[in-house]
């Protein structure tokens, strides 16, 4: 996509522009009241890693609790209330915003060679309202926090004493931060796409954040409205979900994971989005099946809205849709599986670089699969029967949601980074780190499956003694994973204040938006953009390119 | 083999007709898995090391799949995917249809406990069912009050228990022994603590058994797997010998008196006033809470001087007392005058808006 | 990729109410209808939640739902499904007034439409507060005497309250849309040149008749 007059060469110096988004106006008021989807993304990218960090400090209490069968350092309530507050701060205040939030409002218009995202103003709401609801649930927290689970399931949250409400209320406003950004990156990426740049040449990241953008928009009312009436019911003893009330428990069950189900393919797919763009520049090479990957995210963002009942099998659910929701979660797998195959491929032939970005790739691709096909397992039914609720399924979804969602999120702050602040980090340090984080995720989350196999239930605060050895070795894997995350803070910190100067393009990436400085201009391109290739095409202009066909 | 892989992945022993089919299915599924993971890590370091860049701006082919591949790439996955389903939903099928001559226990899950009866008439229980070997047993359960989950790990049965309606399971233990019962689902402070056990027992003992528990006064009447049994008679008189050996009636009367502690006659549901000016219904939170935490709610005009129970009463002990609790009524029905029955004359309809 | 010859695209005038980003106030027009499209899309799934409990609670009770709805008062119902379906009128009118040029009945037609949504919200109170008076509340609340005999009857007051509810939330939002809508025309900001922005809100406002149009008759007809 780059003709050479518009790429420094090798050895010209690299720039790093003067005047650029981030120094452009200044003040306070500058950031607080921008437009510059730029500088929405770096505030969303600050607020995520203090949720991350909020999150990953309940995660490390929780550990240390299970280091052994009875109380080890707090009482059963506060227990209850650390593995709540864990998953509803990592799953609503970092996993379903991050990717979106910081990349693909930094990255999504530069790759369209857009000015901005169709509805700057919106833009800068969706931020508001993310603060919004971060508040509420660190309100929630300091008011004594509640213990009914990330999930709601009522009668549970219903009655319990803890303050439920807030934190209701919290993911209600959070909900509208993620159906506006949805709503605003379908609208940009229909609209304002550069000329000559058609679906098919579009970058996959850019593929990938549009079906996580409509899964955004038709899931999240549903998780609105389900909060709505479940805090409804607590403070105003509706009973819609009260049996005594007549009402269904189930139907609860029903509402919650009709939204919570596409929500992880929210967190998933940016992810895999990142991955495709990232392992086309490490690799330097197009992507194999470039059209299969694109279409298995618009798969992946259909038919994974028809199997949520794979997480009620044992809820009272009839058998009917037991089966039902089973066989269509198998048919979701494929998609996964499908990418899966066109990653390795696009490996295959090419030119592949030794950076940080390829030891997370190395462990993305084992996570995916094993994660993935471990998903496989539990949504096979009767097997489920006995993983419902254990560990095995928790080692199931870590797997995914840190194995990959997290591991996409690295690799795209390593790989974006040098593009957002114009600097490069230490390449030695943070293989380092890739690799305390890639073991140190296996030594945490591999002694959960056997704990689930063995039969250790979730959730639970004081557990019979043969679950402990598992146990133990979790938290000492923990404590290299979080030592990992620490020398990654480290090191961006360094690089940003430190760092030696990146360049336009430093990765020789064929992706739009290294067409422009590094940090970009406050208005994204000097000059328009015209697209007339394919994409993460690596030929150069006039080169005889060998095809080969598999 | 089997032996083999039932260690390598840490399950426990297969103590039902349905433990083997799960983990037959369970070898398989995983077995793939691992092959499929490991072979996707192999080949990408494999890749990386052939195709590892050896050159500045070195240039690549351009590599595309074929339609073969596409299809082959599509097929296979879900070839295996649909196959686990198949032999999963057959197997789940049959774990769903219980045979038409099983044994019926009626299950009732409540904070924090499991309770028993069997429909044929039998002792009730609290945390302990004993089943015969070798004869399908038919669970029909429902809950008292939020979800909860009946989970025997052992036996790889698994069913949500619900309030308002009765969900079913059933399963036929193959070996005599104890087997814990877990909650798994979960339902506040001691959800991890919601225990029971299975205690299967072969044929002709369990008929035994079940013999000398309906014959007369019930001789044994197992409460919990914990302090060994040799407890007498029913809940509510566990609860009254937990009262005299825990000391609770060196401050608490059965008959009315208020003493160092508040009377226990009538005192389930009675509303009391507390130290804070606010006021509490005592039911069994409450009075199970007292027992762990004795001076978060002290009633008014009594001193905080309850010591705790946490720690000294186990769950099915502690739900004894509350039962025992619950049975000193003045006014039960017992002890009240017969009275004529009155009527009174239905009010008119309101007229429809 | 190349640039031609380096100049963005102008169109012969800059119209004035074209932002930066967007090249022509055509794309900028497209991309404003379509945003309102999908958070219409949104809106309908909020309440498709709702509608899949009134079917759930429907199915499991029949028989409560069936004489439940006898309690609602048709004559009620039909007048406020009248008014909002007149009020979808007069708010089309309104924008081809705007389209057309006729400011002042522009104007008068989303007055009317105003009138018209205040006039629903007066009838739902007439109809709540009764429902108040005599018990038929949901949940916890319900105390009809002469229903207690159906099982959860206070089921179908829980749905009713909550669809209704949300609605009549809804109708008030519209409201607010449509008066500041108004304040723009009567500004003069929208005109024949550029009118997008009431397009948008009549649409918005045909998205609120259109869920009563579903909630009159599962709720009062049948």
């Amino acid at each position: 996509m780059s003709q050479p007059s518009q790429q420094p060469s090798a050895d010209s110096p690299a720039v790093y522009p003067a005047v650029n988004y981030l120094n452009a106006d200044r003040g306070v008021k500058s950031w607080f009241l921008t437009l510059d989807h730029k500088r929405i993304a770096v505030m969303y990218l600050a607020s995520v890693l203090v949720m991350f960090l909020v999150g990953g400090i309940f995660a490390m209490a929780i550990r240390l609790e299970l280091l052994t069968p009875e109380p080890t350092i707090m009482g059963a309530n506060t227990y209850n209330r650390m593995f709540t507050l864990h998953g509803v701060v990592m799953i609503f205040l970092f996993m379903i915003p991050a990717i979106p939030g910081v990349f693909g409002n930094f990255c999504m218009p530069l790759m369209l060679g857009a000015k901005d995202v169709a509805f700057p103003k919106l833009n800068l709401l969706s931020l508001y309202l993310y603060w919004t609801g971060a508040i509420l649930a660190i309100s929630a927290m300091a008011m004594g926090g509640l213990d009914t689970g990330w999930t709601f399931y009522a009668p549970y949250s219903t009655t319990t004493p803890t303050t439920v409400f807030p934190a209701l209320l919290g993911v209600f406003i959070l909900g509208f931060s993620s159906i506006l950004t949805g709503l605003n990156f379908i609208v940009t990426i229909h609209t304002l796409r550069a000329p000559g740049l058609t679906w098919m040449r579009m970058q996959l990241f850019v593929w990938a954040i549009y079906a996580t953008s409509i899964i955004q928009v038709l899931a999240t009312p549903v998780i609105g409205l389900t909060v709505m009436l479940a805090g409804i019911e607590k403070v105003g003893g509706f009973g819609l979900f009260d049996a005594t009330k007549g009402g269904d428990p189930v139907l609860f069950q029903h509402f919650f994971w009709f939204y919570s189900h596409p929500a992880v393919y929210i967190m998933v797919l940016p992810s895999m989005g990142v991955v495709s763009d990232a392992i086309a520049a490490v690799a330097r090479k197009n992507v194999f099946g470039y059209k299969m990957i694109a279409y298995s995210s618009l798969g992946i963002a259909f038919v994974g809205f028809f199997a949520w009942g794979h997480h009620m099998f044992v809820s009272g659910q009839s058998p009917f849709d037991n089966g039902a929701f089973a066989v269509i979660s198998m048919f979701v797998g494929v998609f996964t599986a499908i990418k899966v195959f066109n990653w390795v491929g696009t490996l295959y032939r090419g030119a592949i670089a030794v950076n940080t970005m390829f030891v997370y790739v190395c462990g993305f691709l084992f996570f995916v699969v094993f994660g993935g096909m471990t998903g496989i397992a539990v949504a096979t039914v009767s097997l489920d029967v006995h993983w419902h609720d254990t560990y095995f399924v928790v080692a199931h979804f870590h797997f995914i949601m840190v194995g990959a969602v997290i591991m996409g999120f690295l690799i795209a702050i390593h790989y974006w980074f040098p593009k957002m602040f114009g600097k490069k980090f230490h390449e030695g340090w943070g293989m380092v780190a890739a690799s305390f984080i890639v073991l140190g995720f296996i030594a945490t989350f591999v002694p959960q499956f056997f704990l689930g196999n063995a039969g250790m239930p979730r959730r639970y605060y004081m557990y019979p003694e043969r679950f402990q050895a598992w146990n133990v070795a979790s938290t000492a894997g923990s404590s290299l994973l979080a030592f990992g995350f620490v020398i990654i803070a480290i090191y961006l910190i360094y690089a940003l204040l430190r760092g030696e100067i990146a360049g336009d393009n430093p990765w020789q990436s064929r992706g739009i938006e290294w067409l422009t400085t590094s940090p970009p201009d406050k208005h994204n391109f000097p000059k328009p953009i015209v697209v007339t290739q394919d994409p993460h095409s690596y030929q150069k202009p006039g080169e005889e390119v060998e095809h080969v066909v598999i | 083999m089997n032996e083999l892989m039932h260690k390598l992945l840490f399950l426990p022993p297969q103590a039902s007709t349905l433990a083997p089919k799960i983990d037959n299915l369970h070898y398989f599924v995983i077995t793939v898995t691992m092959a499929a993971s490991v072979l996707t890590g192999l080949l990408t370091f494999f890749f990386f090391f052939k195709y590892r860049a050896r050159r500045e701006g070195q240039s690549t082919p351009i590599v595309l799949p074929s339609v073969k591949f596409e299809i082959a790439v599509i097929g296979v996955p879900l070839f295996f995917f649909l196959l686990w389903f198949v032999q999963g939903f057959q197997d789940y099928i049959w774990y769903t249809t219980p045979p038409k001559n099983t044994m019926d226990v009626y299950v009732m899950g409540k904070k924090w406990m499991w309770k028993f009866a069997y429909a044929g008439g039998g002792p009730n229980a609290i945390g302990t069912l004993h089943v015969p070997a070798d004869r399908p047993v038919r669970l029909l359960m429902t809950s008292r009050d939020v979800l909860h989950s009946f989970y025997v790990p052992d036996f790889r049965i698994k069913q949500d228990v619900l309030p308002g309606r009765y969900t079913e399971t059933w399963f036929e233990a193959t070996k005599p022994g104890r087997y814990q019962i877990l909650c798994a689902e979960y339902c506040g402070t001691w959800h991890s603590q919601m225990w029971g056990e299975v205690v299967v027992m072969p044929g002709a003992e369990f008929d035994a058994w079940m013999v000398e528990q309906k014959a007369g006064l019930a001789e044994r009447v197992d409460t919990g797997g914990d302090d060994g049994g040799n407890m007498r008679g029913t809940i509510v008189e566990y609860g009254k010998k937990i009262a005299m050996t825990e000391g609770c009636l060196r401050c608490h009367s059965l008959d009315g008196q208020p003493h160092i502690g508040p009377t226990w006659l009538d005192l389930y549901q009675r509303r009391e006033t507390l130290e804070s000016g606010e006021s509490v219904i005592a039911d069994e939170a409450y009075l199970t809470d007292s027992m762990i935490d004795p001076r978060a709610k002290v009633v008014k005009g009594f001193k905080p001087v309850m010591p705790t129970y946490k720690g000294r009463l186990a769950a099915p002990e502690a739900a004894a007392l509350v039962e025992f609790i619950k049975s000193l009524r003045s006014t039960s029905l017992e002890n009240l005058p017969s009275k004529e029955a009155t009527y009174e004359p239905a009010k008119p309809t309101t007229q429809r808006r | 990729m190349s640039s031609s010859d380096g100049h963005p695209s102008h169109t012969a005038h800059h119209h004035p109410n074209l932002a930066g980003h967007f090249d022509t106030i055509q794309q900028q027009d497209y991309a404003a209808r379509l945003g309102m499209w999908l958070f219409l899309g949104t809106e309908v799934l909020l309440f498709a939640g709702l509608f899949l409990g009134y079917t759930v609670y429907r199915h499991f009770y029949h028989e409560t739902f069936h004489h439940c709805s006898r309690a609602l008062d048709i004559k009620l119902g039909t007048i406020n499904t009248l008014v909002l379906i007149t009020s979808s009128l007069s708010v089309a009118l309104a924008y081809w007034c705007v389209k057309v040029g006729k400011r002042t009945w522009a104007i008068g037609a989303l007055v009317f439409t105003i009138l018209c949504a205040a006039g629903f919200l007066c009838i739902k109170y007439l109809e709540y507060s009764h429902k108040f008076h005599v018990g038929e509340l949901p949940g916890k609340w319900f105390r009809a005497e002469e229903l207690m005999q159906f099982p959860a009857a206070n089921m179908y007051f829980t749905i009713y309250f909550l669809t209704t509810g949300l609605h009549a939330f809804h109708v008030i939002v519209g409201m607010s849309v449509l008066i500041w809508v108004m304040k723009g025309i009567i500004k003069g900001r929208y005109n024949p040149d550029y009118y997008v922005p009431v397009e948008l809100g009549a649409l918005y406002w045909h998205l609120v008749d259109l869920v009563w149009i579903f909630l009159f008759p599962l709720l009062y007809l049948i």
